[in-house]
C-alpha cells in the first residue's frame, strides 16, 4: 500500500492566511504525521479522505489518483473508501450504537433501522465489546466506548485505508494509554493500513513505523524537541 | 355557533394550513441555502426575505396587490396565460398568509441549520452517502426541533393575519373571509356575541397551538 500526496492549499481570509504544502510518500503499513497543532495535519488528512479540496496537486493511493488539479480528478470523498476516525468521533447522537455502526452500510435516504441485524454489525459490537450498549446514543457512553463506536463504524463500511484524526486526544491520560494498546492490537489483527495525526509525541513510538514531521504548513526535517522527548536515535 | 361561524373557522384552518405546508418546504430550502452555502448577496437576500415580518402588512398587501393583481406582472401574465385570478379568492388569502409568516420558520430554520456540526455531514460523506442521503438522514433530523417550532408559529401567525389578507383577498362571508377579519367585521356591525365567539376560538386555537410547539419540540429531539 502507499499514499502518494502533494499538495496545496491556502485557507483563511485576508488578515489570517494559512498556506499548506504537503509532499509525502510512503509505503509502509502505518505511518504517523507528527505536528504541533496548528500546522496543517488536519487539513492534510482532510484533503486525502476528499473532505477539503486541495487547490492544485496530486492525491494517489495504491498508483490510483483520487485527486489532481491539473487533470480535474476529485473522487467524491463517499467513493475513495477511507475510513476516518474524527478527533471527536462525529458520532451521530440522535442514533444508538448499532445504528451508528450500521451507519454506513445502507446508502439510501432512510437511517438504519434499530432492530435490523445485520451480521457484520453484530460481529463488531462483540469485537469490540459494545453489545450490551448497543441500544444506547452516544452521550450515554463513556469516552473509551464512543472511541469503539467510531472505530467500528468506520471499519464496518471495509474501508481500503484508516485514517485517524488525534484519535487518543479526546480521551482522559490514564485511558489515552490503554486505547493505545487496544488499538495497536486491533490494527495488527485487520491488517488495514493506516495514516494518523498526532500531536502526541508517545503516539510515534507506538504507530509510528515511518514518521512525517509537519510543521508549518510543509513536511520538514523531525525537530530537535521531537527526538529528545522519545529518545529516538538520530 | 351558527354555521357561517363554522364556515369561517373551517376557511381559516384551510389557509392557515395551506400557508403552513408551503412555508415549510420553503423555509428548509431557503433556510438551508442561507445556512450552508456561501454566495453573493446571501444576507441582502435573507433580509429581504425578512422584510415582511417588519412592514406593516397594509404595506405588503399593497405590494401583493401591484404584483399577483390583474395588472400586475405576474398576476396579469397569469390571468392572460391562464385565465387564474388571485385577487379576492381563498388562493391570494394563502399567499398573504404565507409571505407575511415566512420570516418566523426561515429565522428558525436557518438558525437550525446552521447549528447542525459540519462534522457530522462529514462524517456521512466519507461513510459513503450522498448529497440527498446525508441531508436527509443527518441534517434534517439534527436541525428537525427547531424547524418545527418556527413551523408552528407560522401556523399561529397565518390563523391571525388580518392586514395583507383584507387587500388581497377582501372580506366576502363564507368564500375569503377569514376569523380575523370576520371579527372586524362583527364589531363594525355591532354584533358584539359574534365577535365575542370568533374572539375565544382564536385566543383558545392560538394556545392550543403555542403549547402543542413548546411541548413538540423537545420531544422530537429523539427520533
Amino acid at each position: 500500500m502507499s499514499f502518494d500526496v502533494d499538495i496545496k492549499k491556502i485557507v483563511g481570509g485576508e488578515r489570517r492566511r494559512f498556506s499548506l504544502d504537503v509532499r509525502f510518500r510512503t509505503s509502509v503499513r502505518r505511518t504517523v504525521i507528527y505536528g504541533p497543532s496548528g500546522a496543517g495535519k488536519t487539513l492534510t488528512l482532510q484533503a486525502i479522505a476528499g473532505l477539503l479540496t486541495p487547490d492544485d496537486g496530486r492525491i494517489a493511493f495504491n498508483d490510483e489518483v483520487v485527486y489532481s488539479g491539473s487533470a480535474g480528478t476529485d473522487v467524491p470523498a463517499r467513493q475513495r473508501g477511507f475510513g476516518y476516525l474524527f478527533q471527536d468521533y462525529a458520532l451521530f447522537p440522535k442514533l444508538s450504537v448499532r445504528q451508528n455502526i450500521a451507519f454506513g452500510l445502507s446508502k439510501g435516504l432512510r437511517n438504519p433501522r434499530e432492530q435490523e441485524g445485520d451480521e457484520a454489525v453484530q460481529q463488531w459490537l462483540r469485537t469490540f465489546e459494545l453489545v450490551e450498549v448497543a441500544r444506547q446514543r452516544p452521550a450515554e457512553l463513556s469516552g473509551g466506548q464512543r472511541q469503539r463506536v467510531a472505530l467500528a463504524r468506520a471499519l464496518v463500511n471495509t474501508p481500503r485505508a484508516l485514517l485517524l484524526d488525534e484519535p487518543f486526544s479526546a480521551l482522559d491520560p490514564e485511558l489515552r494509554q490503554r486505547m493505545r494498546v487496544e488499538l495497536d492490537e486491533l490494527l495488527k489483527r485487520v491488517a488495514i493500513p493506516v495514516l494518523m495525526i498526532t500531536h502526541d509525541l508517545v503516539d510515534l513510538e507506538w504507530f509510528g513505523d515511518e514518521t512525517l514531521y509537519l510543521r508549518d504548513g510543509a513536511i520538514g526535517e523531525r525537530p530537535a524537541s521531537a527526538s529528545v522527548i522519545v529518545g529516538v536515535p538520530s | 355557533m351558527d354555521t357561517s361561524t363554522w364556515i369561517t373557522l373551517a376557511l381559516t384552518l384551510k389557509v392557515a394550513t395551506w400557508a403552513t405546508a408551503i412555508n415549510l418546504v420553503l423555509g428548509v430550502a431557503v433556510g438551508w441555502l442561507l445556512a450552508r452555502r456561501n454566495f453573493f448577496g446571501r444576507e441582502l437576500l435573507d433580509a429581504g426575505l425578512t422584510l415582511p415580518f417588519v412592514l406593516p402588512p397594509t404595506v405588503l398587501g399593497y405590494y401583493l396587490l401591484v404584483v399577483i393583481g390583474k395588472r400586475g406582472w405576474l398576476g396579469g401574465w397569469l390571468y392572460q396565460s391562464f385565465g387564474i385570478n388571485l385577487i379576492f379568492t381563498w388562493q391570494g388569502a394563502v399567499i398573504a398568509a404565507t409571505i407575511v409568516s415566512f420570516p418566523l420558520v426561515l429565522k428558525s430554520a436557518r438558525a437550525a441549520f446552521e447549528g447542525v456540526d459540519p462534522q457530522l455531514e462529514k462524517a456521512a460523506r466519507v461513510l459513503g452517502l450522498g448529497e440527498w442521503a446525508l441531508f436527509f438522514r443527518v441534517t434534517l433530523p439534527m436541525a428537525w426541533p427547531g424547524i418545527l417550532a418556527g413551523t408552528l408559529l407560522v401556523f399561529a401567525r397565518s390563523l391571525g393575519e388580518f392586514g395583507a389578507t383584507l387587500m388581497v383577498a377582501g372580506s366576502i362571508p363564507g368564500r375569503t373571509q377569514t376569523l380575523s377579519v370576520a371579527v372586524y367585521e362583527a364589531v363594525q356591525a355591532g354584533q358584539d356575541s359574534v365577535a365575542n365567539t370568533l374572539v375565544v376560538i382564536i385566543s383558545v386555537t392560538c394556545i392550543v397551538v403555542l403549547l402543542v410547539a413548546g411541548r413538540l419540540a423537545p420531544f422530537r429531539v429523539v427520533r
